[in-house]
């Protein structure tokens, strides 16, 4: 009753199947680049003509990726947000949103790229110069580098004294002509134009001037530390500054 | 009320999945699940902000990806498995016949003849195994930054990405057409399938 009846051996099209999966995808790699250049292309029109949002989430589907180190993250506004500037200052400050707003502001206009592959073109990002804040607490000669803490409790960065005292670093709290909104790391967040973006750590809390450079989150799991785009963690991306 | 007596049972069910089988099959999809939902979690924003812990998530994701051809390696040394990988290779001339039904949109299982497995089922198997290791490889490229030149890695992350989308529609597919046949699914569960079934969705292994 359980005879089971042979199946006649046919043409062996699982074992092309296969090997031309294997085939395709090692071509992918190869091709990546062009087809790359060609998706940006088609999608960043597509996108703009897109309503719902959902071209966005396709590969290479432009704008910004949400990325927390957290399970999540306390929101802070202009009632409770404080940032503390300390270390080896002469005079260590916490800053209110309020104070911060009082301060000079810079606008920059450049693009975003992360160390994932996505880069956002043309982002305003407005803010104190971080040089200004450092200036006002009077860094001491012993001094070599920032380090920053943020109000999710894990995220940690650092710079240099040089690379913080950069006209292009800034203590945001505007970008794309919007107030800082939680997901984006509102109120506060920081944002080093020349690096790439986990250097621009979001709900940033603390400034801490140090003697030598501490190695942040990402850096702590192999990211360069030097985060130059186009010169470091083994990218080739053009620069953003 | 009157009781009614069933009819006498003749060989109604038949094995077509083994125990080695039925595992390969419960660990890789359990595998394929993990992967599938920590990609969500890392791709998706909304997800993402649901979330977070991304170093944790890209640790799940990592793992279960490399374990993924583990089971079914393993199961080589059933050989029910080694002869169900034999007979999903093969195309005879009905799995033409099967393809062309399903092009027409022709549902009448008499125009689609299968043995064990059926023209679809057999472009499945063999198209999910070459993309789980195309993943699979551009994942570790992904993974240890180091060990490629550094343009591959960018190409990796393209064709990691495009190809995860187009598995999770086939997986989807997959997934859909065993929700709509709850025999296929008590084949796979518990190894053995009807007669009616059978001879309905695979005449020439049961005829």
């Amino acid at each position: 009753m359980n005879s089971e009846l042979p199946e006649p051996r046919g043409v062996p099209v699982g074992r092309r199947v296969f090997l031309g999966t294997l085939g395709l995808g090692a071509l992918g790699v190869l091709a990546a680049p062009t087809l790359q250049r060609g998706t940006e292309a088609f999608l960043g029109g597509a996108a703009d003509l897109d309503p719902t949002g959902l071209t966005g989430l396709l590969p290479n589907g432009g704008g910004f990726r949400y990325y927390s180190v957290t399970s999540s993250v306390p929101r802070k506004d202009a009632k409770n947000y404080q940032l503390t500037v300390d270390g080896l200052v002469d005079r260590p400050a916490t800053y209110t949103l309020a104070d911060l707003r009082a301060l000079p502001q810079t606008r920059m206009v450049l693009d975003v790229q992360c160390v994932t592959g996505w880069r956002v073109p043309g982002t305003p990002f407005e803010g104190v110069r971080l040089s200004q804040l450092l200036d006002a607490a009077g860094v001491r000669s012993s001094a070599g580098a920032v380090h920053f803490t943020c109000f999710d409790g894990a995220y940690t960065e650092s710079l240099t004294l040089e690379q913080a005292r950069r006209a292009d670093v800034l203590v945001a709290l505007r970008m794309q002509d919007k107030d800082i909104g939680h997901p984006h790391g509102g109120p506060v967040r920081l944002y080093v134009a020349p690096m790439y973006f986990y250097k621009s750590a979001k709900w940033l809390s603390g400034i801490t001037v140090t003697e030598n450079v501490e190695p942040g989150y990402w850096e702590e799991r192999g990211y360069d530390i030097d985060a130059w785009v186009g010169r470091s963690n083994g990218r080739d991306d053009e620069p953003t500054t | 009320m009157s009781l009614r007596l069933d009819p006498p049972q003749v060989a109604t069910r038949r094995q077509r999945f083994s125990v080695a089988e039925r595992w390969a099959h419960r660990a890789t999809a359990v595998l394929m699940g993990v992967c599938v939902l920590t990609a969500v979690f890392l791709y998706i924003p909304a997800f993402a902000q649901l979330v977070g812990r991304r170093a944790l998530v890209v640790t799940a994701h990592q793992w279960a990806g490399v374990a993924l051809p583990i089971p079914v390696l393993a199961a080589l040394g059933s050989r029910a498995l080694r002869a169900d990988l034999g007979l999903l290779n093969r195309f005879g001339p009905h799995d033409r016949v099967w393809l062309r039904a399903v092009l027409r949109r022709d549902k009448r299982p008499s125009s689609r003849p299968a043995h064990k497995f059926n023209a679809g089922q057999k472009i499945y198997a063999a198209w999910t195994a070459g993309a789980t290791l195309v993943m699979l490889g551009t994942g570790l490229m992904m993974w240890f930054t180091h060990l490629t030149p550094l343009t591959w890695r960018t190409s990796a992350t393209f064709v990691h990405d495009w190809l995860a989308l187009s598995l999770g529609i086939v997986l989807a597919g997959h997934v859909g057409m065993a929700m709509g046949d709850p025999e296929a699914r008590r084949g796979m569960r518990t190894g053995s399938v009807t007669r009616e079934w059978a001879e309905r969705e695979h005449p020439l292994w049961w005829p």
